[in-house]
This record gives C-alpha cells, sequence and structure tokens, in this order.
C-alpha cells in the first residue's frame, strides 16, 4: 500500500484521487476485517462523502491539507459526532458521541478521510487487544497471535494495508507495544502535546493519543496535523505544533544516546539483540553510545498500575446507567447503576476499578496512591539526570515479538509485564518511539524503543528515521 | 431563644453560593436559572466520554473577591476530585477543592460587633436537580426520577465559618451580612428561595467551658427564617437528649419546614470516603499578583463600611432608622440616600423614602436616577409634593420613569395655593369649633386632626407643613 505521504502529494497532484485511495482501502478492509476482527464499524458513507470532498477541492484548485485523501483507522476511544463510539465494552453500547474529538477536527481539517473505528482492549486495558467485549483482534502477519494492544485494533489495520495510518492512545505503552509486535512505527507523544478532547479517558495523567504507521516520515506528518495547543484541554501545552516532517532527516550526527540496562532487562534475546544492532547503527551514524543504568524504572510497573487503576476508577465512574449506553434495570437508583456496571464491564476493567478504588481509600491512600506519586516524582527526576548526559535513550519496545492468543490472560501480572519498558515514559510524561528493527522468533517483528525528553518529539523522529534506513527501509 | 441550665450553643455555617458568572464553571454553557430543563448543556457539563473542563476565568475572579472581602489568604490552589455515585452528578464525582483552597482563614464582622472567623472559601462546582416523581417523593421509593443538568457545572463557593456562633440570632445576622457581601462583589445575588444561597448548619451544645460536644449537620434550610428556627430546634434537641442520659450521635439531619423538627437523614459512623485526589484534568490555580490586585482594585465597598458611613449621617438614629438602613444597605439603595442627602434633603426622610418606596419597586430601580429621587424629595420637602403626591411620583418614576415635575404635572399635583389653603382652614375653623378652641389652647395633637380634614377635603394634595403654618397663623 501506498505511504499517506505519497497518497497525499498524489491526491494534491491529481496523479489519484481521495476515492480512489478510499475505495482502495475499503476493499482491503473487505478482504480481512472478518479474519482479524480490525474494524468495529466502518463509516463508508462517512468516508466516500469525505474523500469526495477533497475531490471537489481538488478539482477548484485549492490546497489540500497534508494528509490529503489519506485514509486513517480510529481507535474507537475517540468521538467521532454520530459514530458509534464503544471503547470495546458493552456499557456504552447504543451511544453515539455527539461531538468529534480534537483530533479529528484537526485530521479532517488536514485532507484525512476517517473510514472507521477499530478494536481494542475495553477502555484500552490491557496489551493484546484480547480484552475486548467484542472479540480479539488477530496479528495480520499472524494470526495465530496477538497484535498487542491496547490500540491492536489501530496497529492491525496498518499492518494489513486496510489504512496506511492509524491513531492510538498511549497510557502505558498502548501505541508503541502494539506497533512493535505488527512492526510499525509507533509514537507516545509527549504529555499535553496532543489534545485529549474528544478522548475517553482511562488515566488522564497518562494518556496521550499518537500516530501508528508503517514509516517514520507517515508519523511526523501525522502528529504534525493533531498536535498544537487546544483551549478545550486544560493539560495541552501552550505552544502551535512543533515542525516534525522537516526535521525527519536531521540524522543522529553528534547525538548522545544511552542503551539503558533497566530497558532490556528480561527481553528474550532476540530483542535484547536487535537493540544492540541498532546502537551501532545510531552510532555508525555519528551518534555517541553510553551505558545508563536507571533503577527507579524498575519500580515504574507498580506505580503505574496504582496510579492509573486509581484515575481509572473515577473516570469510568460516569458509566453509571442514568444518562447514556447500557442500562440494566433494577428496583430503585443504586441497583440499576449496579447492575448495569456489573454487565457492562469486563472482567479486566473491574480488576481495575476495583484496584484504584482500593488505592484511593481512606487508610490506604497513602501506602498505596501516595507512595505511588512519589515513585513517579522519582521517576521524572530520574529521566532528567540521565538527559543530562545523553540525548536520547534506547531499549526494547517490548519484551518479546508478538505473542499466541491466550499466552497471558489467565495471569494478569505476565500482561502487565509487557508495558514494563513503556510505562517510565507515561510516568514522566515525555515522549517516544518505537520503530521496528530486525526480526526475532519466527521472522515476527521487533521493535526498538527510543526515548526522548518533552517535547524532544523531532530528534526522536529523526533517531527512528537512521534505524529505518538501516533496517533497509529506505 | 436561650438554652438554660448553663447550657451553650456552638454553631459553624456552611454556605454555597451559586456564581453569577455569564457562563459555567468549565465549560460555555448558559450560566441561568429558570431555563427549560436540559437545555443548558453540553457535552462537558453533562460529563460525557472524552470531555474535559476548563476553568472559567470569571469564577476565579468571583472567588478572589469573596475572599478578599472576608480578608482571607489567597493562595496557589488545587482541584480535587470527590468521588461519588448519584445520578444527578454526571460523572458520578464532583471537582472541588481540598487540601488547597483559594481562599483560607478570615472574618467576618456581624452588626452587632461580634467577629464569626472563616475557616475557607473554596471553589466547586454545582450538581443538576433531580425531582423525584410518585411514591416516597425521596430518592428511595419514588416511582421515577427526572434529571435536569441546566445547573449542573454552575460555579459555586462553599464559604466555611468557625465554630464561633453563640446563637441562632447570630447566625442569622452572620448569614445576612455573608449575602450583603455576596451581593455586593457582584459574586452572587444571593437568592436563598432559588437556591443560588444554600446553608448547611452544624450544631453542638455545652456546658459553656466544656470541650466542643458531637455535632449534628442540619440540611435543607431554605431561608433565613427556616435557618433560625432549625438551630433553635436542633440545640434544644441535644439539650434534653442529654440531660435525659442520652449522647448526641453524629449524623446529618434534615430540616422539616411545617413539622418543624429535624429528623435523622444519614447517620456518619465514620467520615464519608470521598476518595479524594488531584483532579489530573486540570491545573493548578496560582492567580499572580497583578490579577489579584486588579481583583482587588475593583472590589467595591462592604455593607459594614457602607453602613456605618450611611448611619453617620443620621443624628442619633431611632431603631426605625437601624432598620431601614438595614435594608437600604442590603438592598443596595445607599447611593440614592447619599445622593438625596447631598442635594439638600431632610437624611430621616432619603432614608424613609428609599427603604419604603423604593424597596418596593425594587424591579423598575434602573428607571430611577438618583438625581430624580433628589428632586422628587426636595419638593417634598419644600411643601410642592404632600407626602401621597411624593410617594405616587417615585412609584410613577419606578414603574416607567421620567422628569418628576413633568410627572407632578402629568398627574395634576400643582401646588395647592396658599388662598385655597386658607379659605380651606378657614371652613374648617367654622365647621369643628370646639377642636378649634382647644387647639387654639395650646392642644398641639388637633393640628393632625385639622391636617387630616384638609388632606380628605384636598384629597391629599395639601402639605401637612402648610397646613399647619395657616393653622398657627389663625391662632
Amino acid at each position: 500500500m501506498k505511504s499517506a505521504a505519497q497518497i497525499a502529494r498524489e491526491v494534491q497532484s491529481g496523479a489519484t484521487s481521495a476515492s480512489v485511495e478510499l475505495e482502495a482501502s475499503l476493499a482491503a478492509v473487505r478482504a480481512r476485517n472478518e479474519e482479524l476482527n480490525v474494524f468495529l464499524h466502518v463509516d463508508e458513507e462517512g468516508a466516500r462523502a469525505a474523500a469526495s470532498r477533497i475531490d471537489d477541492r481538488v478539482a477548484r484548485g485549492e490546497t489540500v491539507g497534508p494528509l490529503a485523501g489519506v485514509p486513517i483507522a480510529i481507535k474507537d476511544n475517540l468521538c467521532q459526532a454520530g459514530i458509534p463510539t464503544t471503547c470495546s465494552s458493552r456499557i456504552l453500547e447504543g451511544w453515539r458521541p455527539p461531538y468529534n474529538a480534537t483530533v479529528i477536527d484537526r485530521l479532517v481539517e488536514a485532507g484525512a478521510v476517517p473510514v472507521g473505528k477499530t478494536n481494542l482492549d475495553e477502555f484500552a486495558m490491557g496489551s493484546s487487544t484480547e480484552n475486548s467485549a467484542f472479540g480479539p483482534t488477530r496479528n495480520p502477519l499472524d494470526i495465530t497471535r496477538v497484535p498487542g494492544g491496547s490500540s491492536g485494533g489501530s496497529a492491525a489495520a496498518v499492518a494489513a494495508d486496510m489504512t496506511p495510518i492509524a491513531l492510538g492512545s498511549d497510557t502505558g505503552g498502548s501505541i508503541r507495544q502494539p506497533a512493535a509486535l505488527c512492526g510499525l512505527v509507533g509514537v507516545k507523544p509527549s504529555y499535553g502535546l496532543v489534545s485529549r478532547y474528544g478522548l475517553i479517558a482511562f488515566a488522564s495523567s497518562l494518556d496521550q493519543i499518537g500516530p501508528l504507521s508503517k514509516t517514520v516520515l507517515d508519523s511526523a506528518i501525522l502528529l504534525e496535523v493533531i498536535a498544537g495547543h487546544d483551549p478545550m484541554d486544560s493539560t495541552s501545552l501552550p505552544e502551535p505544533s512543533p515542525s516534525l516532517v522537516a526535521h525527519v532527516d536531521d540524522g543522529v550526527a553528534g547525538k548522545r544516546v544511552a542503551l539503558v540496562r533497566e530497558l532490556v532487562e528480561g527481553a528474550d534475546p532476540d530483542v535484547v539483540a536487535s537493540v544492540e544492532r541498532a546502537t551501532v547503527a545510531l552510532k555508525d551514524a555519528g551518534a555517541t553510545i553510553i551505558e545508563l543504568s536507571i533503577p527507579e524504572f524498575r519500580l515504574g510497573l507498580s506505580a503505574y498500575y496504582l496510579i492509573a487503576p486509581a484515575e481509572a476508577s473515577s473516570n469510568l465512574a460516569r458509566f453509571d446507567g442514568v444518562r447514556y449506553g447500557l442500562r440494566v434495570d433494577a428496583d430503585d437508583v443504586t441497583a440499576m447503576m449496579e447492575a448495569t456496571r456489573t454487565a457492562g464491564f469486563g472482567a479486566e476493567v473491574k480488576r481495575r476499578i476495583m484496584l484504584g478504588t482500593y488505592a484511593l481509600s481512606a487508610g490506604y491512600f497513602d501506602a498505596y496512591y501516595g507512595q505511588a506519586l512519589k515513585v513517579r516524582t522519582q521517576m521524572i527526576d530520574a529521566f532528567h539526570r540521565a538527559y543530562q548526559q545523553a540525548d536520547l535513550l534506547i531499549g526494547a519496545t517490548a519484551p518479546s515479538v508478538a505473542f499466541e492468543f491466550g499466552a497471558k490472560t489467565s495471569n494478569p501480572m505476565a500482561m502487565y509485564l509487557s508495558d514494563v519498558f513503556t510505562i517510565p515514559t507515561n510516568l514522566a510524561g515525555e515522549a517516544a518511539v518505537s520503530v521496528p528493527f530486525g526480526t526475532g522468533e519466527a521472522g515476527l517483528p521487533i521493535g526498538v524503543q527510543l526515548l526522548g525528553p518533552g517535547r524532544s518529539e523531532a530528534q526522536l523522529l529523526a533517531a527512528a528515521r537512521v534505524l529505518e534506513i538501516a533496517d533497509g527501509r529506505p | 431563644m436561650t438554652l438554660e441550665n448553663g447550657w451553650e450553643m456552638v454553631v459553624g455555617l456552611e454556605v454555597h453560593t451559586e456564581l453569577k458568572t455569564a457562563t459555567k464553571m468549565f465549560c460555555g454553557c448558559a450560566n441561568s436559572f429558570g431555563s427549560e430543563p436540559n437545555t443548558n448543556v453540553c457535552p462537558v457539563c453533562l460529563g460525557l466520554p472524552g470531555s474535559l473542563p476548563v476553568l472559567n476565568e470569571r469564577a476565579i475572579e468571583l472567588a478572589m473577591a469573596i475572599g478578599m472581602a472576608l480578608h482571607s489568604r489567597i493562595a496557589p490552589s488545587t482541584f480535587h476530585r470527590k468521588n461519588y455515585f448519584y445520578p444527578d452528578m454526571p460523572k458520578d464525582f464532583q471537582i472541588s477543592q481540598y487540601d488547597l483552597p483559594i481562599n483560607s482563614g478570615g472574618y467576618l464582622d456581624l452588626p452587632d460587633g461580634s467577629r464569626v472567623s472563616i475557616e475557607r472559601a473554596h471553589l466547586e462546582e454545582d450538581t443538576g436537580k433531580s425531582t423525584h416523581l410518585g411514591g416516597s417523593g425521596r430518592i428511595h421509593g419514588a416511582d421515577r426520577s427526572l434529571v435536569d443538568y441546566n445547573r449542573s457545572g454552575v460555579p459555586l463557593v462553599e464559604i466555611v465559618s468557625g465554630p464561633d456562633i453563640r446563637s441562632s440570632a447570630q447566625a442569622r445576622a452572620y448569614a445576612m451580612e455573608l449575602r450583603g457581601i455576596l451581593i455586593a462583589t457582584g459574586a452572587s445575588d444571593g437568592r436563598m428561595e432559588e437556591g443560588s444561597m444554600r446553608i448547611d448548619a452544624n450544631v453542638s451544645v455545652r456546658q459553656s467551658a466544656d470541650p466542643f460536644g458531637t455535632r449534628c449537620e442540619i440540611k435543607n434550610l431554605n431561608s433565613l427564617r427556616s435557618l433560625q428556627r432549625a438551630i433553635d430546634y436542633e440545640a434544644q434537641r441535644q439539650v434534653e437528649l442529654i440531660e435525659a442520659g442520652g449522647t448526641v450521635r453524629q449524623e446529618t439531619r434534615h430540616w422539616d419546614e411545617i413539622l418543624a423538627v429535624t429528623s435523622t437523614m444519614r447517620i456518619k459512623e465514620e467520615a464519608d470516603d470521598y476518595r479524594y485526589f488531584r483532579e489530573p484534568d486540570l491545573v493548578d490555580l496560582a492567580p499572580d499578583q497583578a490579577w489579584q490586585d486588579r481583583v482587588r482594585g475593583e472590589l467595591p465597598a462592604m455593607p459594614a463600611e457602607r453602613r456605618a458611613k450611611l448611619s453617620s449621617r443620621l443624628n442619633e438614629p431611632s431603631d426605625a432608622q437601624v432598620g431601614a438602613v438595614e435594608v437600604v444597605i442590603d438592598l443596595g439603595l445607599d447611593p440614592f440616600v447619599h445622593a438625596a442627602i447631598d442635594h439638600g434633603v431632610d437624611p430621616s426622610l432619603a432614608l424613609a423614602r428609599a427603604a419604603n418606596e423604593l424597596a418596593a419597586g425594587l424591579d423598575g430601580i434602573t428607571r430611577l436616577s438618583h438625581e430624580a429621587f433628589s428632586v422628587t424629595l426636595s419638593m417634598e420637602q419644600g411643601g410642592e409634593l404632600s407626602a401621597t403626591q411624593a410617594k405616587t411620583v417615585l412609584g410613577e418614576l419606578l414603574a416607567r420613569g421620567g422628569d418628576p415635575k413633568a410627572v407632578a404635572a402629568a398627574k395634576g399635583f400643582e401646588q395647592l395655593s396658599s388662598d385655597t389653603l386658607g379659605a380651606t382652614v378657614a371652613e374648617l375653623i367654622v365647621q369643628y369649633p370646639d377642636e378649634w378652641a382647644r387647639y387654639r389652647d395650646g392642644d398641639e395633637k388637633l393640628a393632625q386632626f385639622f391636617i387630616g380634614q384638609v388632606m380628605k377635603l384636598t384629597k391629599g394634595q395639601a402639605n401637612g407643613k402648610a397646613v399647619v403654618g395657616e393653622l398657627q397663623a389663625r391662632r
């Protein structure tokens, strides 16, 4: 499939049309969606209308934006006006948001054509997309394996050539880990870089929307479109969108890159080998490589599994059957709320709501949530110290290549460990990119993770581009 | 009411006031009372999935103004989530301030010279409003419930007093004075009947020197009268309970206005667990010095100061006049009184007309200029208008506006010529010889009799002072 950059260029020049590209995308969806369970909803009608608007504008000689006519898959925890939005949960059954997320408005403004909504772990809680109320998504590269999660549907859409780009959300690795498992580029932007308005919150202080794509350039284009201040999000950074596309080929000459011991610790040997080869590639491109240990990273998982569930327990309280979505009738309002939530939420969501409620409860707050906040502060300090020695950090994105269905579903801790390398970035509010580099077991892709301080997306994408070239994708 | 046998009541008040902002606290929806249900709503104040709050700067300014008027310290503050499930709360948590409120400390001086300390005055959002239909009419046991989210997300400030109040009258005075401050700062319209000012009272009793007793929180106090009655009832209930050998249980009690009793709503065996934590969707609130200075600079004079200024212009005010001053300050009519006094009108007359005629015609107050008020009263004082005529002119000015002289002319309130008045008085002397004789012998009370008769004959067009002049000339 053509890249987003190529489609936009050709749509603008008239070499192709948005409608032609959309039909190719829809044909690919039709061909494999049943098998892979990628899209929960395909908005053929809306997408065709959007594509023909782009074509009309091109016909009138207008400039139609950096994503002109580019089909895009949208993770189903992003609100799109009038389109069913489920978070892969029964509890949102039948709900159609009356408004667009800010990122949707920006995509449309840039000429993109949203094709439909993709499967995820319910409320973005999971690392395999097995926690969806609507069944798991299969990894297009090996349908016996998971695509990762929680943005597994978005990753699979791109990996299966249904759309060249997709939007995901990343709370503890939910963009980067599926990117790694599906052989894609995925970016977790700095906290506040992309507006969260219209993203159905899992853990508000950790959530960020970001791109998934086959190429570094496409992620740069997409991130540039969706980033920048939004007055609707109080935590949005005050500055406009950074210049990313212009810096994609800046390289890494003179950059100091630190290989972090804790970011490969416990990873499969093939994954460690890929990370090591990636450092060599960066060195060859002019970077200085050092090694660092950041022991605080080992505390990340524990802190994350208190902070994220605590926020989730509050964020998900509103799904009570009173105003929208599922309602299970009962004798009085309290019983109705209980019955609705019992029927509407899946096991993992309930587990996290209980965990978070407990962590915030009087008598336990200081020992759990309070302690986790202290770890979070330590994490931020640890990153800060590391960035005095290095411009970027490097490690693995996930401990292994894509795993088989059911491999970790019986043991939540094993599943949680899938995110051990990605969580520190979310806790610190910083940026990271996963880029495919080499393959491992069964020829499946391996993701290498590049981490940088807040607002370092341009540097990170330039480094990812160096690895992309070194891995044979010029 | 006073408690007997050495008992003393200890009262602290929590006053919730809706802020008079144009829009809600976290979204652009109109903040207005009385709209069709669920019309002033949007994804944010309905708490729809994915929506996010953005703080209304005007709400911050009004909260600061309240704090400044209460001598509070304005400090960097944060927002928390107060988590509990309730159908009229769309997110099932309330955004409120917790350990770091915008205003902490402070005090409020009452007209009787007492001082009540203020613990804090913090910002929070209001909930929607439930209506329970059928059955018990309360949430449990109703046939069905309707929720109106128009009020959801309306900005509130909660003002918490220290446990310094020692009588229901003092509680009432505190509520009145606070209401005056809220109105003066423009923060609120202070309408208890519309719920824009809501009061909860914490009441306990003790033997005067003892430590504080166990308190009960009383809710549903919808007027100053309920406040006073409920506190008296509750204090007496606690005294009787203790004297009968019982102990007061910490609980929330509901005031029943019709039965005039408080009854148990909710028992607080331990503190409610609201699982407070920092609201991650909002950033910290730290108004800089320049902003604070601007709000402080725009702060108008507070009721206590205005009361003192107005009282200072009266010569040894009577009790009735003290009451009139209260009314005038409360309604913000003091600038009219000052303008009239500056215009040469007798302070007592100016105060009386403001406290009665202007207070009664408050809806039309914007039609009346200070100048028109002063001119009307000067005409009355100079004898051009009788008291009745002056009141009629004020009524007309409040109803339709206009110029006092033109209104008086249009109403036919020409000054009664002294000839006509003289002739009328002469007639009455003939008609009532006995009364005239007693008046001539020095019974001044009879002057009122003749004034009354003149008023009857002239249909109120005569000026009392002029009548007395005529009577004295003939004595």
